[in-house]
C-alpha cells in the first residue's frame, strides 16, 4: 500500500473472536485508509459480517487489535500495560464516528424520516435543531427523498428506507462507514437505487467497508476486494485481480455459487 | 333509600381514601417498576437475580397475606407502621413486582437491532433509553400498566380489612346503620365500575395515539 501511514483510517492487527466453541474470526489483519472502499465476500458463516460489528464495537473482541483513526477501539489502557473494557460514554464517543448501515435498515419506527436523521446530529453532535434540520434535509436530498421528509419508515418502500438509512450515516460525518449486506432484503428492482447512492459515496471520497453478494457493484466501485473464509481473509487485491483469479479453490467456488445465484 | 341518599357525603369520604391509596401505589409502583425493570433488562447479573426473586416472590403471594404480613408482623421485628402506612406499602411492593415484568416485557419486545441502531450513531445508554426505546417501548407498555393500575384500584378495598375506611369499609359501615344492603352494594359497584372503566377508556384512547409506530 502506498498511501502514508497518516491516513490510515482502519487498522485491524491479530483479530480472533469466538462465539462459544466455535471461532468466528481467527486472526485478521487488514488496513483500510482514507477514500478506499474496500469490499468483503464470503460464505455466509465465513466471519465477515462480525468482522465488520467487531469495528464498531457491537461485538465485543478478546485477542487482537482495532484501531479506527489511532485509537483502540474496544479497549483503553489499564495499569501496568493490561487493557480494559471501555466503559459506555467512551464507546458512544468512538462509535459517534463510525457510521454503520444494516441489512434490516434499523430506522427508528416512531420517528420520520428528517427526525431519524437528525437525532444522532442533535443529541450526539450537539447541532440546534435548525441546523440539524438543514443538515438532514440536505442529506435526505441527496439520497433522493426530498419529498419524504414527514414519512415514517412505515411508509416508506424497501429502498427508501435505506437511503434514509445510509443518510442517518453519512449525516455524521463519520471516518468510515461500515455496510452490512445492505442490499440483501431489498426486492431486486429496488437494490440499484441503493448502490447508486453508495457509488456517489465513493465518488467523494467516502471511506468504506462493504460486505456485500453484489459482484456488479463490488467490481465497478471497491478499490480492494477481500475473500473470507473460515474467519481468515483468503484472498486480497484489486477487483480485477481477485474475480478473475482462477486457481484459488475456495474462491472460485463462492463466485460460481454467486454467479449462479443471479442468473 | 333516603338513608342512601343521605350517606353519600360519607361514602364520598370514603371514594377519596380509595382514590388516594390508589394513587400513592400507582405513584411509587410505576417509579420503582421502572427502574427495577430497567436494571432487569439491562444490569449486570448481580442486579439481575435480586429483582427477579423480589419480583417472582411478590407475585406470588397474596395481596391480603402482604398487607397482614407488614401491619401485624413486621412490628415484630420492631418495624412499625400505621395501618395507611403499611397498605400503602404492600399494594406497592406487590403492583411493583408486576410492572417489572411489564417494564421487562415492553423492552425486550424491541427488536435488538434498534439498539444496535442507536449505538452507531453514538447515543450514550440513557439517551438510547430515552430517545429510541422507551417511545416505542411505551405502547406495549401502557395496556397492561393501565390494568395494573385497574387492579390496584379494586385490591386498594382490601385496605379496610386493617380498619381503614375506604369505600369498600364505608359502604360496609353504611349498610350496617340502615339494614338496606343491596342498592349501598350496588352504589359502591357502579362506582368502582366509573373509576375503572374510565381507566380502560383512556388506555383505549392511549392505544390508538401510539398506533402509527409500526415496525
Amino acid at each position: 500500500m502506498s498511501a502514508s501511514s497518516s491516513s490510515l483510517v482502519v487498522q485491524v492487527r491479530g483479530l480472533k473472536k469466538s462465539f462459544g466453541a466455535n471461532r468466528v474470526l481467527d486472526g485478521v489483519d487488514l488496513d483500510v485508509h482514507k477514500g478506499e472502499v474496500v469490499v468483503v465476500i464470503g460464505p455466509s458463516g465465513s466471519g465477515k459480517t462480525t468482522l465488520l460489528r467487531c469495528i464498531n464495537l457491537l461485538e465485543t473482541y478478546e485477542e487482537g487489535s482495532i484501531q479506527v483513526d489511532g485509537v483502540e477501539v474496544g479497549f483503553r489502557d489499564g495499569p501496568g500495560g493490561t487493557r480494559q473494557h471501555r466503559g459506555d460514554r467512551e464507546l458512544s464517543r468512538i462509535r459517534a464516528d463510525i457510521g454503520m448501515v444494516f441489512q434490516l435498515f434499523n430506522l427508528f419506527p416512531h420517528l420520520t424520516a428528517r427526525e431519524n436523521v437528525m437525532l444522532g446530529l442533535r443529541k450526539v453532535r450537539g447541532l440546534s435543531a435548525a441546523e440539524a434540520k438543514r443538515t438532514a434535509e440536505q442529506w435526505l436530498a441527496r439520497v433522493g427523498l426530498a419529498d419524504k421528509f414527514d414519512s415514517l419508515p412505515s411508509q416508506l418502500s424497501g429502498g427508501q428506507q435505506q437511503r434514509v438509512g445510509i443518510a442517518r450515516a453519512v449525516a455524521m460525518e463519520p471516518k468510515v462507514l461500515l455496510l452490512d449486506e445492505i442490499t440483501s432484503a431489498l426486492d431486486p428492482e429496488l437494490v440499484g437505487e441503493v448502490l447508486t447512492v453508495v457509488q456517489e459515496l465513493a465518488k467523494d471520497g467516502m471511506t468504506m467497508i462493504v460486505v456485500t453478494h453484489e459482484m456488479t457493484f463490488a467490481r465497478d466501485v471497491s478499490t480492494r476486494i477481500l475473500f473470507m473464509d473460515g474467519g481468515r481473509i483468503q484472498v486480497e487485491g484489486t477487483p480485477r485481480q481477485v474475480l478473475s483469479m482462477t486457481n484459488h479453490e475456495r474462491l472460485k467456488a463462492f463466485l460460481a455459487r454467486i454467479e449462479m445465484k443471479h442468473h | 333509600m333516603l338513608y342512601a341518599i343521605r350517606s353519600l357525603p360519607f361514602l364520598w369520604q370514603g371514594l377519596l381514601v380509595t382514590l388516594e391509596v390508589s394513587a400513592l401505589v400507582v405513584f411509587f409502583s410505576l417509579i420503582a417498576g421502572v427502574i427495577l425493570g430497567v436494571g432487569i433488562v439491562y444490569g449486570p447479573p448481580w442486579l439481575y437475580w435480586p429483582i427477579r426473586i423480589y419480583s417472582d416472590f411478590f407475585r406470588g403471594i397474596p395481596l391480603l397475606v402482604l398487607i397482614f404480613f407488614i401491619y401485624y408482623g413486621l412490628p415484630l421485628f420492631g418495624l412499625n407502621f400505621t395501618n395507611f402506612g403499611s397498605v400503602v406499602l404492600a399494594l406497592s411492593a406487590f403492583e411493583t413486582a408486576h410492572i417489572i415484568e411489564v417494564v421487562r416485557g415492553a423492552i425486550q419486545s424491541i427488536p435488538r437491532g434498534q439498539n444496535e441502531a442507536a449505538k452507531t450513531i453514538g447515543l450514550t445508554f440513557g439517551k438510547r433509553l430515552l430517545y429510541v426505546i422507551a417511545p416505542q417501548a411505551a405502547r406495549r407498555f401502557l395496556p397492561p400498566w393501565i390494568n395494573a393500575v385497574v387492579d390496584t384500584v379494586k385490591g386498594s378495598a382490601l385496605v379496610s380489612l386493617v380498619g381503614i375506611v375506604d369505600l369498600m369499609l364505608a359502604i360496609q359501615q353504611v349498610i350496617g346503620r340502615t339494614y338496606i344492603p343491596m342498592p349501598l352494594y350496588v352504589l359502591g359497584a357502579v362506582m368502582y365500575f366509573v373509576i375503572n372503566y374510565s381507566l380502560s377508556s383512556a388506555s383505549r384512547a392511549l392505544e390508538a395515539r401510539f398506533a402509527y409506530i409500526r415496525e
